[in-house]
């Protein structure tokens, strides 16, 4: 397992591309800290271009990085290693990677320039939203045997989650205004990764007090240890299941 | 004959000399009484003559109480202590022409039966209280029915930790004539609250970290606040029900929170509003069936609404403004605009200038789409800063469809003014 870890972490990072993702978003840290002087404002803008970008870049690669090794995978499972191992060493590879990238390119510029508890907020979402589309990726690239599709179905999944879902949410919090929406509001929340990433982000940022009765409502229960618990519940249930369900088509699927 | 004149005219020149005389002594006669500690103060105020001056050593009076009806001038020397002992009010004063100056006043009673306050004028005219400090008092200076007063340089702190375990710094009702200033209030309920107080001005003041508001007034006309700073407090500054009020280059900063203000007026009407910084508040201006007010030359910067401008305001103008690093310039809970906004400067201005003439060509909305829908849903907060709003907010500056589409400044400034 570790060994298969390992080579596939190599091939990784041969391909270079970790390399320019660790650059491209170092660069935009950078940039980001050289315009302003404020860190909570700091947080805010690399919050805006976290939430679109860790997801799509993680889908989109993830995919790639799946059909590009899939002769090494077909090699591997000739030999005798367990099917699981094979794929939780490609998987863990790449979410290992993309973590590793969020954590250099954004936290080297951290360090140089300071860092409060929002910004190290802000690497852990990152690093949970790298794991949850790496999944579902990985979910698409079994599912599926061409390239192109299993592509098409990561960036939907992105445009899903980062588009199309809070359009849905608007439409119900629209459509059922006269209501007391701060529950369903929240557990709307709980169902979109993206969503609930970047709601624990604006809670630990005092622009939070814009957020009005609900931001209030919002605020009370992310910060009660419950709250905290049920947040990181969920995350960790959004990382794991799609893993999950990758790693039994995998087991099954016919290569 | 002329003799018997002249006889007369001496006479009554000796008595009118007498006379002068004897009012230049009566003037010089007002007597100097020194107190030192372990002294009563209030037998010496007692003895006094009108017009008379009490001198107070230093050291530290434990006496609550005093009871001041007559015109007497009361000096601290070196800032003695009059401390209440948690009892009623400190000093009670009831008389024409008094001043107060340079005592610390501490500990009065926490009560809001009496309304327990470190110095208490009823029904006084032309008093002066200067350079008092008043620490861990219930109301600081509590002024009813009084005018001419003139508070200047006191000094007013309570470490009191709640709302409802403190009163006012400087309360006035029912006054008229006075000034306000140089001032420093902390930890009260309300900084400065004035109600049916009628030509004052407040001036250069610093009112910080209140519990509720740093300015409260109400039914307060004709009133000028002229450079005070108004900063950290619980809900900013509240007024209220009230005409003709002029406010000049105050500072209103770091109100934060979810029910603080930079400012928020209510019925407010006729008034001028020139030339103050809004720095770092949750809301800059909220206003609320407001009239006749004119926002010239006033700075809003990093708050998270500049403006909140509700439906039941009109014919107010705000004219050349800056707005800078907010996140939300305006927004309005209604599509009728009976106001005037023009020649402000925007930074999310977007517009270009091809005459050069620094007013950009093309109208700027001051309110996005985004803040209208939250106004209407407030849940919809939860989306705030996500994809979608972005694309929706980009797609509304395109095509405005929902927002008020008379809500517009004409003629936007490409450059920022000069002022603070």
């Amino acid at each position: 397992m570790l060994k298969l870890l390992k080579y596939a972490l190599y091939d990784i990072l041969k391909s270079r591309f970790a390399i320019i993702y660790t650059v491209f978003l170092a660069l935009v840290a950078i940039s980001i800290y050289q315009v302003s002087d404020d860190l909570s404002k700091v947080s805010l803008s690399l919050m805006n271009i976290m939430i679109m970008i860790v997801p799509l870049i993680s889908a989109v690669f993830a995919t790639t990085h799946f059909y590009n090794n899939l002769e090494f995978i077909e090699l591997m499972l000739a030999q005798p290693v367990k099917r699981s191992q094979v794929f939780l060493s490609q998987l863990f590879a790449v979410i290992l990677m993309l973590s590793l990238s969020i954590l250099f390119g954004f936290g080297l510029p951290m360090l140089l320039w300071g860092a409060d508890s929002s910004l190290i907020t802000l690497l852990a979402v990152g690093v949970i939203l790298s794991a949850v589309f790496t999944g579902f990726a990985f979910l698409a690239s079994v599912l599926t045997r061409d390239k192109a599709k299993a592509i098409g179905i990561s960036l939907a999944l992105w445009i899903y989650f980062s588009l199309v879902y809070d359009g849905f949410v608007l439409y119900i919090i629209y459509s059922f205004a006269d209501y007391p929406l701060e529950k369903a509001t929240l557990g709307l929340v709980m169902l979109n990764p993206v969503d609930l990433g970047r709601i624990l982000m604006l809670m630990q940022l005092d622009i939070s007090a814009l957020m009005g009765y609900t931001g209030a409502f919002f605020q009370k229960f992310f910060s009660s240890n419950m709250g905290l618990f049920i947040a990181g519940g969920t995350l960790a249930l959004w990382m794991l299941f799609p893993n999950f369900f990758a790693l039994r088509v995998f087991r099954k699927r016919d290569f | 004959m002329i003799w018997y004149q002249i006889r007369i005219m001496k006479r009554y020149l000796t008595v009118f000399l007498l006379l002068l005389f004897l009012v230049s002594t009566a003037e010089g006669f007002s007597t100097v009484i020194r107190i030192s500690p372990g002294q009563s103060i209030q037998e010496a105020v007692d003895r006094a003559m009108p017009g008379d001056t009490l001198r107070v050593a230093p050291g530290t009076y434990p006496q609550s109480g005093i009871v001041i009806r007559k015109s007497l001038v009361l000096i601290g020397e070196d800032y003695p202590v009059l401390d209440g002992e948690m009892k009623g009010n400190v000093l009670v004063i009831a008389a024409d022409n008094v001043t107060i100056q340079g005592f610390k006043i501490i500990n009065t009673g926490k009560s809001n039966m009496d309304d327990s306050a470190g110095i208490k004028f009823f029904d006084s005219k032309n008093c002066v209280i200067r350079d008092n400090i008043l620490e861990n008092a219930f109301f600081g200076l509590h002024f009813s029915n009084s005018s001419g007063l003139t508070i200047i340089g006191n000094q007013i702190h309570s470490g009191a930790v709640r709302e409802f375990e403190v009163g006012n710094g400087i309360h006035l009702w029912k006054c008229k004539n006075s000034f306000i200033g140089n001032n420093e209030v902390s930890g009260h309920r309300d900084g400065i609250y004035l109600e049916f107080v009628t030509n004052t001005q407040a001036k250069e003041n610093l009112i910080q970290k209140n519990m509720r508001y740093g300015l409260h007034f109400m039914f307060s006309h004709d009133n000028s606040y002229i450079r005070n700073t108004f900063k950290n407090n619980g809900a900013g500054v509240a007024v209220m029900y009230t005409k003709n009020v002029l406010m000049k280059e105050n500072r209103f900063e770091e109100n934060w929170g979810s029910s603080a203000y930079g400012i928020l007026l209510k019925d407010i009407s006729d008034s001028e509003v020139i030339g103050n910084i809004f720095l770092k508040n949750t809301v800059g201006i909220y206003m609320e069936g407001s009239s006749r007010i004119e926002f010239t030359g006033n700075t809003f910067r990093e708050n998270g609404w500049a403006l909140k401008l509700m439906a039941s305001c009109d014919q107010n103008t705000f004219k050349a403004n800056n707005f800078t690093q907010n996140t939300f310039d305006m927004s309005s809970n209604g599509s009728v605009v009976l106001n005037t906004i023009t020649e402000n400067y925007w930074d999310k201005y977007e517009g270009y200038d091809l005459d050069k003439d620094y007013v950009g060509d093309v109208p700027y909305r001051p309110i996005n789409l985004y803040s209208v829908i939250v106004e209407k849903i407030p849940a919809a907060v939860m989306l705030w800063r996500s994809f979608l709003v972005t694309l929706l907010d980009r797609m509304e500056k395109i095509l405005p469809t929902m927002t008020p589409d008379q809500m517009i400044d004409q003629s936007p400034k490409m450059r920022p003014y000069d002022i603070g």
